[in-house]
């Protein structure tokens, strides 16, 4: 039942679109019914599918550096309080900065739109889990490292058996955001470098749907990027729940 | 008395606050006793035991204990008030940790790990997760990974200060079996007279702000000791004596 509600829910809403732009005759291109949606999506799945291919490349591929980078950043600031002082003020500026006022920037100094798009992600995603990792290298439990000082543990034992574990629910908390972020990002970028480009991503063809005044084909490509979204939460959330269901309370049942 | 297994010897230890958390401190703890240091909450006898772990370095005065030779191998085990697991790891694996700091592979650490589960009951919850025990279960799991690395001293700060009193009670029973079973020197740390009688061989008394030994009371009583102990005159002359030394203990730091 619990699994059923936002299924039935979802559908409801979705007859109800149907109903409406039928009963009120609304033209397709003001606001296309589901129906037709879905039928536009079949027949340029053909087109469609390869800047489907290059939004999931930048997403994935902007969220795996990030991930990288994170994480090897936030291990540099844990070893030294120095280095996160003079650093983490750059991270801050890098953050809040919005991406669409610095991505035409970058696209000048960037010659690949690809690597342009990349950099922009990138700057979007890896925030989320830099602050974590940092804050969850931090967290082992004072009196667990002494307990590792007692026994006389080695930095890279240290590091592996208890510093990394300690961190890795913060870790995951900064993935799930920066999951999401991460297509954020790359549809955002892409708007920016526009007709630029001659690799193009779906962000790509909803502009140019858009100014072709096509509507059903811009809503079956957004169908496109709200499935990305959609699996990249539930993925991360199966893997959140695979590496911390036995031991963390947040994955624990819920008994309310 | 033999040689002494740790000595203190007109130890003074201020903090870097300019607190003078122990002044003039002097103990010896022979190999194979059982000592309990009792004394009001503030009186530095967690100081005492994180200085002999080597944890906490002294300000002056002369220290000897096995956990501060240099001889690669750490004889010392501790067992804080808080059970201090990792929860992302069973208990088998907790247990196995400061083997496994030692180098010692999971195989070849079997038969010590099992052996130490089954002498605290909890060879039935080898795949368990701290998160599925008790507090009296997790207690227990953390004693037995101090008698795992088969230590020559055995340091407990308060470790039952927080269970139930038929849950304490048994696992002091059961601390004094493993303790009978090994060659093992036990310096324990309560603010329970009841608790310190019942265990030890000697009581000393501490006193706060500056931490001191103010009386020694020794428990002359054959083991093993059984519940019936409890009801002796031996243990409960101690008792009042002890009680009566604490109270002067507590109105001297009052009066100061």
């Amino acid at each position: 039942m619990r699994r059923a509600l936002p299924a039935i829910t979802m559908l409801g809403l979705l007859l109800a679109w149907e109903a409406l732009v039928r009963l009120a005759k609304i033209p397709h291109y003001t606001l296309p019914a589901p129906s037709l949606v879905l039928h536009t999506l079949a027949a340029n799945f053909g087109s469609l599918a390869g800047s489907w291919w290059f939004t999931l490349k930048i997403t994935f591929g902007a969220l795996a550096l990030a991930c990288f980078g994170g994480v090897l950043i936030a291990a540099v600031f844990a070893l030294s309080r120095r280095v996160e002082e003079a650093f983490f003020p750059l991270a801050v500026v890098l953050q809040v900065t919005p991406i669409v006022a610095i991505a035409p920037l970058i696209l000048i100094y960037v010659e690949s739109t690809t690597a342009a798009l990349l950099l922009c992600t990138w700057i979007v995603a890896f925030f989320p889990i830099l602050s974590n990792t940092v804050i969850g290298l931090r967290a082992a439990d004072p009196q667990l490292r002494e307990l590792f000082r007692l026994y006389r543990a080695s930095p890279w034992q240290r590091m592996r058996l208890l510093l990394v574990p300690s961190a890795l629910p913060y870790f995951i908390a900064g993935l799930k955001i920066s999951g999401g972020l991460s297509l954020i990002g790359a549809v955002t970028a892409e708007m920016v470098a526009g007709a630029a480009g001659r690799e193009t991503g779906l962000a790509s063809r909803i502009l140019e749907a858009s100014f072709r005044t096509e509507t059903p084909k811009m809503f079956a490509a957004l169908l496109l990027l709200v499935l990305t979204g959609v699996l990249i939460f539930w993925s991360f959330n199966a893997l959140s729940r695979t590496l911390l269901g036995r031991w963390h309370a947040t994955e624990q049942e819920r008994f309310d | 008395m033999n040689a002494p297994l740790i000595l203190l010897d007109g130890v003074d230890k201020r903090f870097d606050n300019g607190l003078l958390a122990l002044q003039s401190f002097s103990l010896a703890v022979a190999p194979g006793e059982f000592v309990a240091l009792l004394g009001p909450s503030g009186c530095g006898k967690s100081t005492v035991l994180r200085m002999v772990a080597g944890l906490a370095p002294i300000s002056s005065g002369r220290l000897e204990a096995p956990a501060l030779r240099d001889d690669g191998t750490a004889r010392t085990a501790f067992v804080f008030q808080e059970p201090t697991l990792m929860p992302w790891a069973s208990v088998y694996d907790n247990v196995w940790l400061p083997l496994r700091l030692a180098g010692v592979s999971r195989d070849e650490a079997d038969d010590r790990v099992m052996r130490a589960l089954g002498a605290v009951g909890l060879v039935e919850f080898v795949h368990g997760f701290p998160g599925e025990l008790s507090g009296g279960m997790k207690m227990r799991v953390s004693v037995a990974r101090a008698l795992a690395t088969r230590p020559q001293v055995l340091l407990m700060d308060e470790p039952f200060a927080a269970l139930d009193e038929i849950t304490r009670q048994r696992l002091n029973a059961d601390l004094l079996a493993s303790w009978q079973a090994a060659e093992l020197a036990v310096l324990f740390v309560t603010h329970s007279v009841f608790e310190a009688v019942f265990l030890s061989q000697r009581v000393l008394v501490m006193a706060a702000r500056p931490g001191r030994i103010v009386a020694e009371v020794a428990i002359d009583a054959p083991y093993p000791r059984s519940a019936a102990f409890r009801g002796s005159p031996t243990y409960l002359s101690a008792c009042q004596r002890l009680s009566q030394a604490l109270e002067t203990a507590h109105a001297d730091a009052q009066a100061r």
